[in-house]
């Protein structure tokens, strides 16, 4: 039993740390390619390319840089997290109402006031939709990085499969969906709490 | 306090605004209005820089706008647009508090002033403080973004179409409320409209655009009366024999001798009165002329009966419904109908008693416009 709660925490640690890495960089990203709108399709083509190499294939790359362990691992949930992140980023500040934007303007704020009092906050709902993508996606890259030493929920797995032992294999497996389903479920409501605010606020209905 | 000089501004080829001269003095409310794309609100745009202007000058209280610094200049314009734009992620108290935080005004006293502001429109500090724009109705909200512009008691504000998008009883009643508080803090307001019965409702003057230029600028009386040529005839369209009906406003309608009387009044002497005039009621008020309350001669023989009754200050008053004297007639009619009342007293914004409106002043009301008309056509 401690050593499934220590997997699960482990697995857990693991993707937090990859898409808050993720997170920080793709969010930068995102806000400065808002004001280089014809660079953004060219650096979202670039990021999707990376979308597309097949976890193990990426795995099995990072781990020429990053030796055996979880490094690599969170290199890889890096990697995969930067799109949705990016592009979410993008989108939602891209997607805040003109009008909200004016309004700031209009009352007196510099570009830097607008962006961090009225662009950023509305964009956050679809910002925390990135997050949980990337998040959800995480746990299924920690699965497979056992392969290359990581630690989690993917060692059952693993060891139920070579010894085909179908409880070992699901003692991995129920913890992993279970924990993406809360994730997606907290994260939607969290989502659904913060678009309520933004999308009413924006169409008064008297 | 608003002076354009030589303005013209061009997108590309196009010019949107040419060759504009404009004055618009201290405490006025000025309306801009026209059809659309006639440039109304890129002449206010350009007022607080979010339109930079292609040659002319344009003075704000004196200063040349073109060399001050823009994000100053608008913090010291109050700006309300037509979709509100509260920002969905403050609460109330932070969205009427932007500008005074942007200009970093103590905490203590941006808390007072916004308290100070719901209180003004009669919304309940406590109540809206921590809410947040999603919470309120559209006519709620607009309100607020009225706040917000006032928060830092500009001298000028700008709006463009405020209440554009609001309901039609809701945008009456802040019609009245923005006309109140314009006049009773002396600030100037430029006011984008595209609805002429705005415009007459509110202006102190109106200007009216075509193509960039203004047409004519006169109080809204002036421009029914004289239109300038066909267009301003056209565009004010039939209100030009509304304005002739003269009874827009309550104070234009309501009898303005009402038999009053202060608390010290002696028991007998206000019987005597009310014998004298015919009346069966007396409005009390204080020194100032402020409204107390009225006292009806069933109230003044039953408390009477009770006990002696030295001065009619010992008798309870009763409350009675009250209207602005700058509210529509119209107004003062239904409520008198609706509720049933024999009649409606009419006061100031400081509940100073002005006159009171009747049954009787509704039947000459109406009958003046019957009158009228008939004169009209």
């Amino acid at each position: 039993m401690a050593e499934l709660v220590h997997r699960i925490t482990a697995h857990l640690l693991i993707s937090v740390t990859g898409v808050a890495f993720a997170a920080a960089v793709g969010i930068i990203i995102g806000i400065l390619l808002t004001y280089a709108e014809k660079l953004a399709s060219l650096v979202m083509g670039a990021i999707e390319v990376l979308q597309t190499i097949p976890s193990l294939a990426m795995l099995s790359i990072l781990l020429i840089f990053f030796g055996l362990g979880n490094t690599t691992a969170i290199m890889a949930i890096f990697f995969y997290s930067l799109l949705p992140i990016v592009r979410n980023t993008y989108t939602g500040i891209q997607s805040v109402e003109p009008f909200l934007i004016e309004a700031g303007r209009g009352m007196g704020m510099n570009t830097l006031q607008v962006l961090l009092k009225v662009q950023i906050p509305n964009a956050v709902p679809v910002i925390v939709s990135g997050l949980r993508i990337s998040l959800i996606t995480a746990y299924g890259i920690v699965t497979i990085a056992v392969l290359v030493g990581g630690g989690g929920l993917g060692r059952y797995v693993y060891r139920g499969t070579q010894t085909q032992d179908m409880g070992m294999l699901l003692t991995g497996a129920i913890p992993i969906s279970l924990m993406a389903f809360l994730t997606d479920l907290l994260l939607n409501k969290l989502e659904g709490l913060l678009n309520r605010r933004v999308r009413t606020a924006n169409t008064p209905e008297n | 306090m608003v002076i354009f000089k030589n303005v013209t501004k061009t997108f590309g080829r196009h010019a949107v605004i040419s060759d504009m001269n404009l004055e618009i003095s201290r405490g006025q409310l000025a309306v801009l209005i026209g059809p659309s794309g006639c440039g109304k609100t890129t002449t206010l745009k350009l007022i607080n820089r979010l339109q930079d202007l292609t040659s002319g000058n344009i003075f704000v209280d004196g200063k040349d706008i073109s060399e001050t610094n823009p994000v100053e200049l608008r913090r010291s314009i109050g700006y309300v647009i037509q979709q509100i734009g509260l920002f969905p992620n403050m609460t109330i108290e932070q969205n009427i508090e932007v500008v005074p935080r942007l200009l970093k005004y103590p905490k203590e006293k941006c808390h007072e002033r916004t308290r100070e502001l719901l209180d003004m429109v009669g919304m309940e500090p406590s109540k809206y403080l921590g809410r947040y724009p999603f919470e309120l109705s559209g006519g709620q909200q607009q309100r607020i973004g009225v706040l917000r512009a006032l928060a830092t008691s500009p001298p000028l504000m700008l709006m463009d179409e405020p209440f554009g998008a609001l309901d039609p009883i809701t945008r009456d009643s802040l019609q009245d409320e923005i006309k109140k508080l314009q006049k009773s803090l002396g600030i100037t307001i430029v006011f984008v409209t595209h609805d002429m019965d705005e415009a007459i409702k509110l202006a102190d003057v109106i200007i009216l655009m075509k193509d960039g230029k203004i047409v004519q600028k006169a109080p809204p009386e002036e421009l029914l009366a004289n239109p300038a040529n066909g267009f301003v005839r056209e565009f004010t369209g039939k209100k030009r024999i509304k304005a002739n009906y003269d009874l827009d406003l309550v104070h234009e309608i309501m009898n303005p001798s009402v038999v009053v009387v202060t608390k010290e009044k002696g028991f007998a002497g206000s019987l005597d009165l009310m014998r004298k005039r015919n009346v069966d009621s007396l409005v009390v008020i204080d020194d100032a002329g402020h409204l107390e309350g009225v006292i009806t001669v069933e109230a003044l023989l039953g408390a009477a009966k009770r006990k002696r009754i030295g001065t009619i200050g010992e008798v309870e008053l009763l409350k009675v419904p009250t209207i602005d004297q700058y509210a529509q007639a119209r107004d003062a009619f239904s409520i008198i109908i609706e509720k049933k009342l024999p009649f409606l007293l009419v006061v100031d914004n400081n509940n100073r008693l002005k006159g009171i409106v009747t049954k009787t002043s509704v039947v000459k009301a109406l009958a003046s416009i019957v009158w009228k008309d008939e004169n009209n056509e």
